[in-house]
Formats: C-alpha cells, sequence, structure tokens
C-alpha cells in the first residue's frame, strides 16, 4: 500500500459529511452533464439562435465542471495517482474554459438582455398598426356607406325621396340618434323643420335665420360642433336624458340651376342653404370622429348636387307641359287663321265678280250715253255719274288688288310700251286738276331714258298717277315737278347703257318733287301703312281711302324697287322719289292712228294644209282668208263634229275658236289627241280666244292645246305664230 | 280729168277712213282685213263684210223678236247672239259696234230687260251707222276702180 501525500481526512469523525459531500457531488454532476444536453436538444430544435460558439463554450464549461465534481468523487477514499492526475487536467480544463466563457459573457450579456427591449417594441408596434388597421376597415366602412348613400340618392329625381333616404342611411351609418333637415321658408327669413328621422310626422318648428348658431354653420363648408341645447338641435321634448349626445351641424347649399361649376364651390352666388341636423345617441361616451365629420361634408355635397338635379328635372317637366300647352293653342290658332283665310278668300273671290259686273255694266253704259246727244244739265249728270263710278271701280280695285298683294298672289303684267308716252299721259290726265288748282306741272324726261320699255305699264302708270295725285292734292301752291331719269342700282354690277342690247334691264327713277304742305319726318314711316292718313284739314277734304301709297308701295316692290319720301317739314314740301326695274327693248310698237308695216316677209308657208273651225261664220272667213294669204290651203269647217270628221294626218295645224263658253271646244282636243296617237302625225292644235288670261291659258294647256292665239289675228301675229308653231311646235306666248 | 278723179277718190276714202278710226267705228283689224286683198282674192274685204252684214242682220232681228216678246226670258239666248256678234264685229274691225254689244251683253248678264231693250237700240243705231259708211266706201271704191280702170289709148 502506497501512501498518498494528501491529506487523509478521518473516515470515521467525519462520515456522514462525507456521505453528504458525496451524493452532492454527484447529484451536481448529473445536474451539470445533463445541462449541456438539454441545451444541445433545444438549440437543435430552434432554428434561430446566434451563438452557437458561446453555446459551445458554455457547455464544455459544463461538462468539465461536472467531469470535474464526478471525479471529485473518486478522491475521497484513497486513489491512485492517474485519478489525481484526470482531476488535475480536468480541473487545469474547466479553469481554462470557464475564464474564457466569463470573458465571452460579458459581451454576449448586454445582447441578450436588449432582445427582451426589442421584442417589447415590436409588441407594442404590432398593437399599434392593429388599431391603425381598425381605424382604416372602419373608414372604409364609411366610405362605402357614403357611395351606397350617393348612389341612393342620386338614384332618384324625387326630392322628399333624396332628402328622406339621405337622413336613413346617415342615421344607420353613423347609428345616429337623430337626424333633421332645416329648409329655409319661402321668406327666407326663418328655417323650418322639414324632415327628421325618428318622428313620423315633424311639428311646424321653425327658427328664425338669424340666429349666431345658424350663422356660424353656413359660414363654413364644414360640419361644425353645436351645443345640444341650442334651439336648432331641441327636437325632442327633453325626456329626462342625462347626458345630450354630440350634435353637429351642416350646411346644404341650395343651388340654382345655373351654379354648377364645380370648382367655384366656395363661391356661391346663392346664400340659399339647409341646414342639417345630425345627434349622437345620448347617454353614450361617443364622439364625433374626424372621418365622421368629413363623411358629414361629403353627404351634405352630395345631397346638394342631387336637389339640384331634381329641381332641373322639375323645371324642365314644367317648361315641358307649357310647351305642349302652347303647342295645342297654336294649332288651334293656325287652324282659325287658315279657315278665316279661306273665308276671306271666297268671299274675295265672290265680291270680284260680283260687284264688277254690274260696275262695268254702269261704267260702259254712262260711257255710252255720254256720247249720245244730250243736255247740258243731262251731260254735267252723265259726267259725274261716269266719274263717281269710275272713282267706285277703282276704289275697289284697289282694295281687291291690295288683298292680292297682300297674298303674294298678284304677278305683274310684263308688255312693251311707251315710257315717254306713259309719262305724258299721267300729265295729261292730272292737268285739269293741276290747272283750276293754279300749280304748274313740268316734266322732264332724262335724254337717255328708253323709250320703248318692257314692264307692267298698266301698274307703273297707277304708280305714277298716284304719287302726282298726291303731290297735287296736297299742295295748295307751288309747282310740281316730275323728273324721270336712269340710275343705277347700288347692288349690281352696273350695266351698259349706252349700248341698248335686249333684254337688258334698268332702274327708272322718278323723282315728284312740290312745294305744298310737307309732311312732319316723324310721320313719314307711316304714310306707307294702308289706311294710315295724317289727319290735317287739308287732307280731310280731299277723301281718298289712304291705300293709294300703301299700293304703289307694293308695286314697286313687285318690281324690284324702293319707294321714299323725303321732306324737311311742314310747310316746307317734300319730294317723293321711287326706283324701278325695267328692261329695254328692242322693239319699236307704236300706238295711235294704225300703220300698217310696209313690208310683210313673205316666209313660206306654201301648201301648208291647216283646218280652221269657228261657228262664226264671218271671223271664220276672215281667219281663212289671212291663212289663205300667207299662203295656205285652208279647209274650214263650222262644228266640231265636223271637224272631228274632217281632220286628218295631213294637216299641219287646226284653228278652233274657243269664243263660246264652255268646255265642250276643249273637248275637240282630246278627241283629236285620241285619234292620232303617233305625235308626228297629229296636227298642231292652236286655240283662238277673246281673252287671254291665266285660266284660259292653264284651260289649254290642260286639255291639250299647242298654243292660244287672241283675236282678232293680225296678219304679222299669225305669220309669226305659224313660224314659231312649225319651228317649235308649241305656242305659248303669242298674245 | 278722170286721172285726177282717181286722185281725188283716193283722198276722199283716205278721208272717210281716217275719219272712220277716229270716231273709233273702226279699229286696225280692219286694216289687216284690207291686207288680205290681193290679186288670188281681189274683193276678199267686201265679201267678208257683206257676210258680215247679213249674219248680223239674222241675228238682231232674232234679238228683236225675243226681247219683244212680252213672256220672254232666255237671256242666255240673248247672251250666245251677243257672243257671234261680238266675235264677228270684232273679226271685221268694228269696234264701236262689238263695244255696245259687250255693254248690251252685261245688261243681259243682270237680266235687265229694259237694259236690255236699250242696249239693242243703240247696237242697231251702230250697226246701221256702220253699214252706211261701209256702203259709201264700197261706192267710192268701186268708183275708184273703174277710173283707174279707164286707159287713154296712146
Amino acid at each position: 500500500m502506497e501512501v498518498c501525500n494528501c491529506i487523509e481526512p478521518q473516515w470515521p469523525a467525519d462520515e456522514l459529511l462525507m456521505k453528504y459531500q458525496y451524493i452532492s457531488d454527484f447529484f451536481i454532476a448529473v445536474a451539470y452533464f445533463s445541462i449541456p444536453l438539454e441545451l444541445i436538444y433545444f438549440v437543435k430544435k430552434s432554428a434561430v439562435f446566434p451563438y452557437r460558439w458561446v453555446l459551445v463554450q458554455f457547455g464544455a464549461f459544463i461538462v468539465l465542471c461536472g467531469a470535474t465534481h464526478l471525479i471529485n468523487l473518486w478522491t475521497f477514499t484513497t486513489h491512485s495517482r492517474t485519478v489525481a492526475l484526470v482531476m488535475t487536467t480536468a480541473k487545469v480544463l474547466t479553469a481554462v474554459v470557464s475564464c474564457a466563457t466569463a470573458l465571452m459573457l460579458v459581451h454576449i450579456i448586454p445582447d441578450l438582455l436588449s432582445v427582451k427591449t426589442r421584442e417589447l417594441f415590436l409588441k407594442n408596434k404590432a398593437a399599434e398598426l392593429d388599431r391603425e388597421m381598425g381605424l382604416i376597415r372602419t373608414q372604409e366602412e364609411t366610405g362605402r356607406h357614403v357611395r351606397m348613400l350617393t348612389h341612393e340618392i342620386r338614384s332618384t329625381l324625387d326630392r322628399h325621396t333624396i332628402l328622406k333616404t339621405t337622413l336613413v342611411e346617415l342615421g344607420r351609418t353613423l347609428a345616429l340618434e337623430e337626424c333633421a333637415l332645416w329648409m329655409p321658408t319661402r321668406t327666407g327669413l326663418e328655417l323650418q323643420l322639414s324632415y327628421t328621422l325618428r318622428q313620423q310626422h315633424p311639428v311646424e318648428y321653425t327658427v328664425p335665420i338669424q340666429l349666431p348658431v345658424i350663422n356660424q354653420v353656413f359660414g363654413t363648408s364644414r360640419a361644425v360642433k353645436i351645443s345640444p341645447n341650442s334651439p336648432v338641435a331641441r327636437l325632442r321634448p327633453v325626456s329626462g336624458k342625462y347626458l345630450l349626445g354630440e350634435v353637429v351641424a351642416v350646411r346644404v347649399p341650395l343651388l340654382h340651376l345655373s351654379n354648377f361649376q364645380i370648382n367655384d364651390w366656395p363661391e356661391l352666388s346663392t346664400k340659399r342653404y339647409a341646414l342639417m341636423v345630425l345627434m349622437l345617441p345620448s347617454d353614450s361616451a361617443r364622439q364625433w370622429h374626424v372621418h365622421e365629420l368629413e363623411l358629414v361634408e361629403v353627404v351634405a355635397d352630395q345631397v346638394a348636387v342631387a336637389l339640384s338635379h331634381a329641381a332641373i328635372l322639375e323645371e324642365s317637366m314644367r317648361a315641358r307641359d307649357l310647351l305642349m300647352e302652347q303647342n295645342v293653342a297654336l294649332d288651334i290658332a293656325r287652324r282659325e287663321a287658315e279657315t278665316a283665310i279661306r273665308a276671306r278668300n271666297d268671299f274675295l273671290a265672290v265680291m270680284n265678280h260680283e260687284m264688277r259686273t254690274p260696275m262695268h255694266a254702269i261704267i260702259a253704259l254712262s260711257s255710252l250715253l255720254q256720247e249720245t246727244e244730250l243736255t247740258p244739265e243731262q251731260r254735267l249728270m252723265v259726267e259725274t255719274v261716269l266719274k263717281s263710278s269710275s272713282l267706285l271701280a277703282t276704289l275697289m280695285n284697289d282694295v281687291l288688288d291690295l288683298s292680292r298683294l297682300e297674298d303674294g298672289s298678284l304677278q305683274l303684267e310684263l308688255g312693251t310700251f311707251n315710257l315717254h308716252t306713259l309719262f305724258r299721259e299721267v300729265l295729261n290726265l292730272i292737268k285739269p286738276i293741276a290747272v283750276v288748282k293754279k300749280l304748274p306741272i313740268t316734266l322732264n324726261l332724262a335724254p337717255d331714258l328708253p323709250e320703248f320699255v318692257v314692264g307692267d305699264e298698266k301698274r307703273l302708270m297707277q304708280i305714277i298717277l298716284n304719287i302726282v295725285g298726291n303731290a297735287v292734292k296736297f299742295s295748295k301752291q307751288g309747282s310740281i315737278s316730275v323728273t324721270a331719269l336712269v340710275t343705277k342700282s347700288d347692288n349690281r354690277a352696273p350695266p351698259d347703257f349706252f349700248v341698248v342690247p335686249t333684254g337688258s334691264h334698268f332702274y327708272l327713277r322718278v323723282k315728284v318733287k312740290d312745294l305744298g304742305a310737307g309732311i312732319n319726318p316723324q310721320d313719314i314711316p307711316k304714310l306707307f301703312t294702308k289706311f294710315a292718313q295724317t289727319q290735317s284739314l287739308a287732307t280731310r277734304s280731299s277723301g281718298g281711302s289712304g291705300l293709294g301709297l300703301a299700293i304703289s308701295k307694293r308695286f314697286v316692290n313687285l318690281m324690284e324697287g324702293n319707294i321714299w319720301i323725303e321732306s324737311e317739314g311742314v310747310g316746307k314740301g317734300c319730294t317723293a322719289i321711287f326706283d324701278v326695274k325695267l328692261a329695254i327693248s328692242n322693239e319699236s310698237k307704236q300706238s295711235g292712228i294704225p300703220k300698217v308695216p310696209a313690208n310683210p316677209q313673205h316666209v313660206n308657208f306654201a301648201g301648208l294644209k291647216v283646218l280652221v273651225m269657228d261657228e262664226n261664220g264671218v271671223s271664220r272667213m276672215v281667219t281663212k282668208g289671212l291663212l289663205v294669204h300667207l299662203g295656205c290651203e285652208v279647209t274650214t269647217v263650222s262644228s266640231n263634229e265636223e271637224c272631228l270628221r274632217v281632220v286628218s294626218h295631213e294637216h299641219r295645224v287646226v284653228f278652233m275658236d274657243v269664243c263660246t263658253p264652255g268646255v265642250e271646244n276643249y273637248q275637240i282636243a282630246l278627241r283629236i289627241h285620241e285619234k292620232f296617237t303617233k305625235r308626228h302625225q297629229r296636227p298642231l292644235l292652236v286655240a283662238l280666244t277673246g281673252n287671254t288670261d291665266k285660266s284660259t291659258k292653264e284651260k289649254c294647256m290642260s286639255f291639250g292645246l299647242d298654243g292660244v292665239l287672241l283675236k282678232p289675228v293680225s296678219l304679222d301675229n299669225m305669220r309669226n305664230v305659224l313660224s314659231d308653231l312649225l319651228e317649235h311646235r308649241v305656242l305659248y306666248e303669242a298674245m | 280729168m278722170l286721172g285726177l278723179g282717181v286722185d281725188r277718190l283716193q283722198a276722199d276714202i283716205n278721208r272717210l277712213l281716217t275719219s272712220l278710226f277716229h270716231q273709233g267705228v273702226l279699229d286696225e283689224q280692219f286694216l289687216q282685213l284690207q291686207q288680205l286683198q290681193d290679186e288670188t282674192s281681189p274683193t276678199f274685204v267686201y265679201d267678208v263684210i257683206n257676210i258680215y252684214f247679213d249674219e248680223s242682220e239674222k241675228l238682231l232681228r232674232s234679238l228683236r223678236l225675243l226681247l219683244m216678246d212680252r213672256e220672254f226670258s232666255d237671256y242666255k239666248k240673248i247672251g250666245l247672239h251677243l257672243n257671234q256678234l261680238v266675235g264677228s264685229s270684232s273679226s271685221i274691225g268694228a269696234r264701236r259696234v262689238r263695244n255696245v254689244c259687250v255693254a248690251f251683253r252685261s245688261a243681259s248678264e243682270l237680266n235687265n230687260r229694259p237694259g236690255c231693250l236699250r242696249g239693242l237700240e243703240i247696237v242697231e243705231h251702230e250697226y246701221h251707222y256702220l253699214k252706211n259708211m261701209m256702203h259709201e266706201l264700197f261706192q267710192l271704191e268701186q268708183q275708184r276702180l273703174l277710173a283707174a280702170g279707164v286707159r287713154y289709148p296712146m
């Protein structure tokens, strides 16, 4: 047995202590060994652990500590040197590792501690985000509510529905206790409670509009919190609720139809607002949140727009109804007017004929009477009768003409006439009256005034006669001068006046100047209106119906001209001027004592076979003589039946007399058309008639006649007509 | 001398014609008639006027018979006759006759019997005047022809 160097404790004295130390060391070793196992197990489990190296160190340290304590177990009894060696090694190692670990831990432990703070921080953050998300969600939901509410409001155009829907939806979205709308009254001085959410029939509360709280709300476009005790918010009888909920009010602009500029929202030209009041439930701790206020403002704007749309629709419906009514009224008025016009035309048509017939009889017989032998008294009487009936005839014609003129159914009857002669005739007609009144009349015709012109001779004479007659009528002294000259019209290219080609037009200007009563310049426009006459003493005695100038003006207008009067005032005389458009003619037709033209050209009608049908023996013979003289071969018949029997394709022209009234004469034209179906075989048909008005022409055309001639036909006329007819196969202008 | 006689007769004829034109008894249609008289129909005017006289006298007689009848009421027939008269008078250029016929026609359209009677008288008056004038014209014309036909053998 070797003796060891270690101090040997006394076994029997401290055996109990030894035993306890032994057991403790054992358990310590076990614990030390199990800790790293646990560590390793859990670290392996967790994926994230940054400090492995520390763990390894720590593990080593623990293992060594455990080893040390384990080896300690053997040192309680006598032990060999190897054990001592192992023990020492273990201890040395343990010391090294533990120092190293201790050093390492200094760096690591703060880190480890800060993990905890970070964790706390993150948890806070998460909580905050949760809250925010909750908020956003609520906002999202209110946004959805607003959209739905807007949709509801805008989907109807009925005012009542809009407002009711608004209140209901708002109440639901914001969980309001009460919601009310105050509208301004007609006078604009009060607000009246119009709609509420909970109360079915709101009592007719009104509040004056000038309350400070109302002004405050109307002054801003934002939702304003107001006191629950203000008059607008006290909607229900106070039922003992302890704490009234918060109240918010917002203005709703009532837009006029024209205020739709979205950009000008704040600058509304109308200051009419309604007031919307919203109350949170009482006895709840709810407060108005910002997002809720924004919601309320948006809704108020939408309601404003929707109301305006509804107003526009109402307006347009009303306008449409009004228009329909007016349409109906206009239709009735138009029909009445048409009936009146038809009645008037019928009346005129009848009067035209009925009045003229006796009139003509009177005039014709009176003029015949004049030519018989009469005593001076009788002559005077007859002359008076003639003058009065002429005047009456003129008056009738004037009135009838005027109505035809106004209808626009009057047409000018163009013809060639001598302009110089016309003026002289007018002057001759007026001269007697002028001489009696001692008013010298002078006529000045411009040297370049054409002599033969084409126009409506009768109406031009009427115009000149009327104007010169007026000049004579309204002058008590002074002289009257009539000037006629050629003038250029302003709005046409000036035609060549010095060469006179056929068909060129010119404007005739006639100036009638008198030094008589004159006209007040203010009265000048009235002169040309019908039936108006300046009521001066001079005019009252001269009679006339005041139609003259009106008719003259219309005739002048028909002739594409202009008529006006210049006067410097009462007592300074006046000048009447008119322009009319005439055409220059290169024919020189002369009237008066007839002179037959000296050289008849013999166009060759030799052998032309014609048929003449006339019931009147004399006129038949004359027509035959005419045609024979021209060289034709003439067959005559005296009745329709004979004509039909005799007519053949050899006859080139058939002249038929249609003077006797009735349609039978025209029938023959149709029968001839039937007989000769091929156009080149059919003879040309010409009617000889006593009158050449439009209706006769139209009748002839409608019965298929190729031409109309006025009886009695002159030789030249017949010659021209035949040559025209044979050349063109149709002739409607030989009158 | 007879040669001078032709000129004198011609002058008389012209004077008569001018006066008839001036009075309005005839108008230019008569001249047209005269123009139609040529070698092929040397007595054209004479023939036409004679036929005119025949027809017109017949018409006037029948008109008078109609109007003399106390129970007369057929104004339309009068109108028809008058149309004929008007037509023939215009054809030969008898202006005055035509005009009085037109006046007569107006009276007949109004069914006015006294007016028609008076009208008829006027028409007859004018017609006879014209007839006399025409006879005178033809006489002068015949004399002129005779005078112009005489040739002095040279």
